[in-house]
């Protein structure tokens, strides 16, 4: 399956899913799990950062629109999408690991350590810059905060599962192929 | 120029990314009613801070042209006042308050009361209109609600302690009676088929009754819930049924149901002693 189909069917598949499935579950009040940004953690590395940009916010765009409630998940997911490629800079281990695989995975991380830290610190501040829109001013700042760690946590776990679910594999690509 | 091209170009993505943050920031605060008010609040403490200082000296530099309003408010107020005590018949006051009997004895039958709309429908089937006055603002239950123009707007379902139901004559199960202003002899009721918001159906009104399109339809004042002379709305088409001896009769409500803000309530005091009567009577025929 080439990379286009691929994203194009998780794309669709991931906005249907988080709005007909976790949007319908009222956990809590202080909880709502998002997973439907795993796009633009797998988006893949070799794609120019205006594109991942540009996804990102048709993404978030898309849920704002069955939301109706256009901007908040575009900007969170447009921010994520702007700092994804500062964290796995910092974050990937052996040089060329980006080039000889397609998009973050375990493997290509150089690890589950790796790989967890990656999706915790967008998920992070994914939910934060978010929950931070949806307050807007500073009223309060325990409720904000729970509220972001309480929904970070949830996300993480939903998002190790569906990666258990859905192994990815990824094939290790040459220089020279 | 060549080094603005060039800042562009180095910081190409960042300044996307800024640009996509700013759209989505518009996209926030134009359609989503809290944000929006929350940033024009946070304006507001900025321009209604300068805004204050201007005004002081503006008012002070207007008192001239305040104080010749004022007097002539004065003067006017004194003339109707004037008015008023050329009547030498003193107990022909005007009572304003909501004492069920004035000065006279005569028992009080209407009280107008006036409510603020709170929130309001057109578009279902059946619509309600919520005011902001309730059982503790002395408004109770089946009174009637109009406009200000006199036009009718429905009947109060159910009160709380501060706010009130009203059934719109927008409601499928909304059903008072009308007559016509020209030919009080031509009767009906009026329903609301739930297709049109405004617009009514006007049932049972004999063939014999003069109508014409454009006629006002008045309440009968038979009921208790409503004074006679309220008005319903004006005829908008009219159609002789074949199969019966009436004729269909579509109405424009009087009352502009899509920009409702004050109405008036109808209390009437007599209706207790009326329904009470009527109890009284029913449970005697039952037994």
């Amino acid at each position: 399956m080439s990379t286009l189909v691929k994203n194009i069917i998780r794309f669709v598949l991931l906005i249907l899913v988080q709005f007909f499935v976790l949007d319908k579950i009222h956990l809590h009040q202080m909880v709502t799990p998002y997973v439907y940004f795993l796009f633009i953690v797998w988006m893949p590395f070799k794609l120019s950062r205006t594109w991942q940009m540009l996804l990102a916010f048709a993404l978030g765009f898309t849920l704002d629109s069955f939301r109706h409630q256009p901007g908040f998940h575009a900007s969170a997911c447009v921010l994520i999408a702007y700092l994804r490629p500062f964290i796995i800079n910092i974050l990937i281990p052996q040089e060329g690991a980006d080039a000889n695989y397609e998009e973050p995975s375990v493997r290509s991380m150089g690890g589950f350590f790796q790989y967890m830290i990656y999706i915790g610190i967008v998920t992070l501040i994914h939910h934060t810059w978010l929950f931070l829109l949806e307050a807007w001013e500073f009223g309060n700042i325990w409720y904000f905060l729970v509220k972001t760690i309480l929904s970070t946590a949830i996300s993480l776990l939903l998002i190790l599962v569906a990666e258990a679910l859905f192994a990815r594999k990824q094939k290790f690509k040459t220089n020279t192929a | 120029m060549r080094n603005v091209f060039l800042f562009i170009r180095r910081y190409f993505n960042f300044l996307f990314f800024l640009l996509l943050q700013a759209f989505c920031i518009y996209l926030i605060t134009h359609y989503n009613k809290y944000h929006s008010a929350v940033g024009a609040a946070t304006m507001n403490e900025i321009t209604g801070g300068i805004n204050t200082q201007y005004n002081k000296i503006d008012y002070y530099l207007q008192l001239k042209k305040t104080n010749e309003q004022l007097i002539k408010d004065n003067e006017q107020l004194r003339n109707s006042l004037a008015q008023n005590f050329e009547n030498p018949d003193t107990v022909n006051k005007v009572v304003t308050d909501s004492i069920p009997f004035d000065t006279l004895g005569n028992r009080r039958k209407w009280l107008y009361q006036r409510a603020k709309v709170v929130s309001n429908s057109v578009t279902t089937q059946s619509n309600f209109i919520v005011l902001g006055r309730g059982a503790g603002q002395q408004l109770n239950k089946d009174e009637g609600v109009i406009d200000p123009n006199n036009g009718v707007v429905g009947i109060v379902t159910d009160v709380s302690p501060n706010f009130a139901v009203v059934m719109s004559l927008l409601h499928k199960d909304s059903r008072i009676s009308g007559i016509l202003k020209n030919d009080p002899s031509g009767g009906g009721s009026i329903v609301w088929d739930g297709k049109e918001p405004n617009y009514l159906s006007f049932l049972n009104v004999r063939k014999s009754a003069k109508a014409k399109k454009g006629d006002t339809v008045i309440t009968s004042g038979i009921t208790p819930t409503f004074p006679y002379g309220m008005v319903i709305g004006t005829i908008d088409q009219i159609t002789p049924d074949k199969s019966t001896n009436n004729f269909i009769i579509k109405l424009k409500t009087a009352a502009n149901f899509y920009n409702l803000q004050y109405v008036y309530s109808i209390k009437n005091f007599q209706k207790t002693e009326i329904n009470q009567l009527l109890e009284k009577a029913k449970s005697r025929i039952n037994n």
